[in-house]
């Protein structure tokens, strides 16, 4: 017993570090997701209303250029909404007969169009810093789901009693080193949700990360679906394998 | 041995022209087995298998996948979103990797413990290193090929290693990048050769078969088959036993394919490859974990900076590997199985320990107490080939092996020191 004591209290020395490292920025609420767990789905009504505030709000700076808008109908919208949807954005085109490059409204076949031409258009129309593009963001931070939306619920205005922020910059609880360059892009009422749901910033920082765990893994559901089958067949399968191998080496003096 | 006869025509004239029929009937049928074999020998035909999951789902992304700087990160992103079964055959390749390595470290710990290295079979374990060595150079080219920042500062640390080499080190980095950075003649390079890897691991496993088709396998009391009494036919016994085993893999590897596939992962690898963007912490894969805490624990130079610490922490992550090459010729002490050493067996508990405290060291930044950690237990992985084998084939004094498999295994055994053949 003495002995297990001692080695908890080493594993614990030992890990403490690393706990301390973390301290720097807390670790974000966890959220109850419908995708959480082994057989966890996306809500279809919270996608969407995800994807509305990525198009009214995030798209002003993040790009989401993995997402096609005809992925959008794996969320639930019509193959009519999402040709009205991707309508309402304008890609460039071309070069036409007389060798010219046009704009023209998007398709359902065109991915989402990117807010800035490049890196460098980006970086100075928002004060130096680079808005990252959104399509795998989930996956891309520690923390996923939790993260996005800890960073998008936790700011602090005005900052916290001793803390001086450098000029342009905002106080955030979960970003490493508090000090992030994006202005908080949400706030109550921020969009108009058509469902009726109220639009308070925890309901559409929870919609949106939900949208965006969905850009990040689009086969979630199905990877899940199938390797339910996949795991039972195995098992039945391996149980199977067991009892032959019982059987044929019941021969064997061993 | 005799050549069986086919009843089948075709057969028969295809194999008195190319006796393949004869091989496999003689390699995979007739094959006598140690009839003691526990669970932990079916790691080989395991990794075996790993190989060519990975071989034929390699071939199959390979048609999808561009290795160029502006397209590798989005063509793998189109595998995972536009690729019928993309994310499956990318998934399955990605873990099959962490799969491949989990498979053959119990294989190769397997081989320690039973003294599966000793003679006759100082070749068959010594092509095991290189192939251990061919798979490292196979998962690191890989792992920079979906172009993310890990990819890409993996391969800058890793590569800079080679400029450690004095007088010629700074032109070898600029030979293997095929230009003055990480680029993408080096992503082309790396694409090819990650090709090309698997295939000479091919060969060697078949050498390795070749090899221990020749001194046949070892079991777990470490003893030579004294007769037919001993062994078993390879098939159906060892066929039976090893589905089974492969069955109970699959659910695990496919567990983690289908609801954790990015366990093993590292999130800033689903950031494009940034040159001008390094990340925080640089942590290669977990695999080479133990071998990057080995490389950061020198930090001091030798013989007043003639040796610079990077050339000897370089030198002693290669000897790390290159030291089981000697491991054969280390162990001086005639018993093979850990069974019948009862201090060897402590220490290879200890020895196994020591690798996860060098794998944790090398997940941490090298700060604080973790640089000591590094060191100590790099001290204490060398120290365990060069000083406690050696000394255990002197002072240790073994326990008294069995007559014979069949003695020590069946009831009916006779003389055979109880306790031994309980365990």
């Amino acid at each position: 017993m003495k002995k297990i004591l001692a080695a908890t209290a080493l594993a614990a020395a030992l890990w403490a570090p690393a706990a301390g490292a973390s301290s720097e920025a807390p670790t974000p609420p966890s959220v109850e997701w419908s995708f959480n767990g082994l057989f966890g789905t996306f809500d279809r009504g919270q996608l969407q209303r995800g994807y509305q505030v990525y198009a009214e709000v995030c798209h002003s700076c993040h790009a989401l250029s993995l997402m096609a808008f005809r992925n959008l109908q794996q969320i639930g919208f019509s193959e009519e909404q999402v040709a009205q949807l991707a309508a309402q954005f304008e890609v460039q085109d071309g070069p036409n007969d007389e060798g010219d490059m046009f704009m023209r409204p998007a398709r359902a076949s065109d991915h989402v169009p990117s807010p800035f031409a490049n890196e460098q258009a980006a970086r100075f129309a928002n004060n130096g810093a680079y808005p990252p593009d959104q399509s795998l963001i989930v996956k891309a931070r520690k923390g996923g789901s939790d993260y996005i939306h800890g960073i998008l619920v936790g700011y602090r205005d005005p900052p916290p009693e001793g803390v001086t922020l450098n000029e342009g910059m905002h106080f955030n609880d979960y970003f490493p080193g508090h000090q992030i360059a994006m202005a908080p892009p949400l706030s109550d009422g921020r969009v108009e949700y058509a469902d009726g749901t109220e639009a308070t910033l925890d309901q559409q920082a929870k919609d949106v990360t939900a949208f965006l765990t969905w850009v990040s893994e689009p086969t979630l559901e199905e990877r899940r679906r199938l390797g339910i089958s996949v795991i039972l067949f195995l098992i039945v399968l391996t149980g199977l394998l067991y009892a032959l191998k019982r059987q044929i080496w019941s021969d064997v003096d061993h | 041995m005799e050549a069986p006869t086919w009843k089948n025509p075709v057969i028969g004239w295809i194999d008195r022209r190319l006796p393949i029929f004869t091989m496999m009937q003689h390699d995979l049928v007739d094959y006598p087995t140690p009839k003691n074999l526990n669970y932990w020998w079916n790691f080989g035909s395991l990794a075996g298998i790993v190989l060519v999951i990975m071989i034929a789902t390699g071939v199959v992304l390979a048609m999808q996948y561009t290795p160029h700087v502006n397209h590798a990160f989005e063509s793998v992103e189109r595998i995972m979103r536009d690729v019928n079964y993309g994310w499956l055959l990318r998934y399955l390749h990605m873990n099959g990797a962490s799969m491949f390595f989990i498979v053959v470290y119990i294989h190769m710990f397997r081989g320690l413990y039973y003294g599966s290295y000793k003679a006759p079979r100082e070749l068959l374990w010594i092509i095991g290193v290189f192939i251990l060595l061919a798979m490292m150079a196979t998962a690191f080219m890989g792992y920079v090929l979906p172009w993310g920042q890990m990819s890409f500062w993996g391969a800058t640390v890793i590569t800079n290693l080679f400029s450690a080499i004095p007088l010629v080190g700074e032109y070898i980095v600029t030979w293997l990048w095929g230009g003055f950075s990480v680029d993408n003649a080096t992503l082309n390079r790396f694409f090819s050769l990650h090709y090309l890897m698997p295939f000479v691991i091919f060969a060697l496993v078949f050498l390795h078969l070749v090899a221990l088709h020749t001194s046949k396998s070892n079991n777990p009391l470490g003893i030579d088959v004294k007769g037919p009494q001993d062994t078993i036919p390879f098939t159906p016994y060892y066929t039976a036993k090893d589905m089974f085993g492969l069955g109970v893999f699959m659910i695990v590897y496919l567990g983690f394919v289908f609801f954790a596939p990015n366990f093993f992962g590292e999130p800033d690898n689903y950031i494009k490859a940034n040159p001008m963007v390094t990340p925080p912490h640089i942590v290669p894969e977990w695999y080479f974990l133990p071998f990057y805490a080995i490389l950061r624990a020198i930090t001091f130079d030798l013989f007043w900076g003639l040796i610079p610490a990077k050339l000897l922490g370089v030198i002693a992550m290669f000897g790390s590997i290159i030291v089981l090459v000697f491991l054969p010729w280390l162990d001086r002490s005639p018993v093979r199985s850990a069974r019948f050493r009862p201090i060897y067996k402590q220490f290879f508990w200890i020895f196994l320990i020591d690798c996860f405290l060098l794998g944790y060291a090398g997940a941490n930044p090298p700060e604080g107490y973790f640089v000591i950690l590094g060191q100590v237990a790099t001290a204490y992985y060398f120290a365990h080939f060069l000083i406690i084998i050696p000394l255990l084939g002197f002072l240790e004094r073994p326990r008294p092996l069995p007559a014979s498999i069949s003695a020590a295994v069946t009831a009916k055994g006779a003389g055979v020191p109880a306790r031994s053949a309980a365990e």
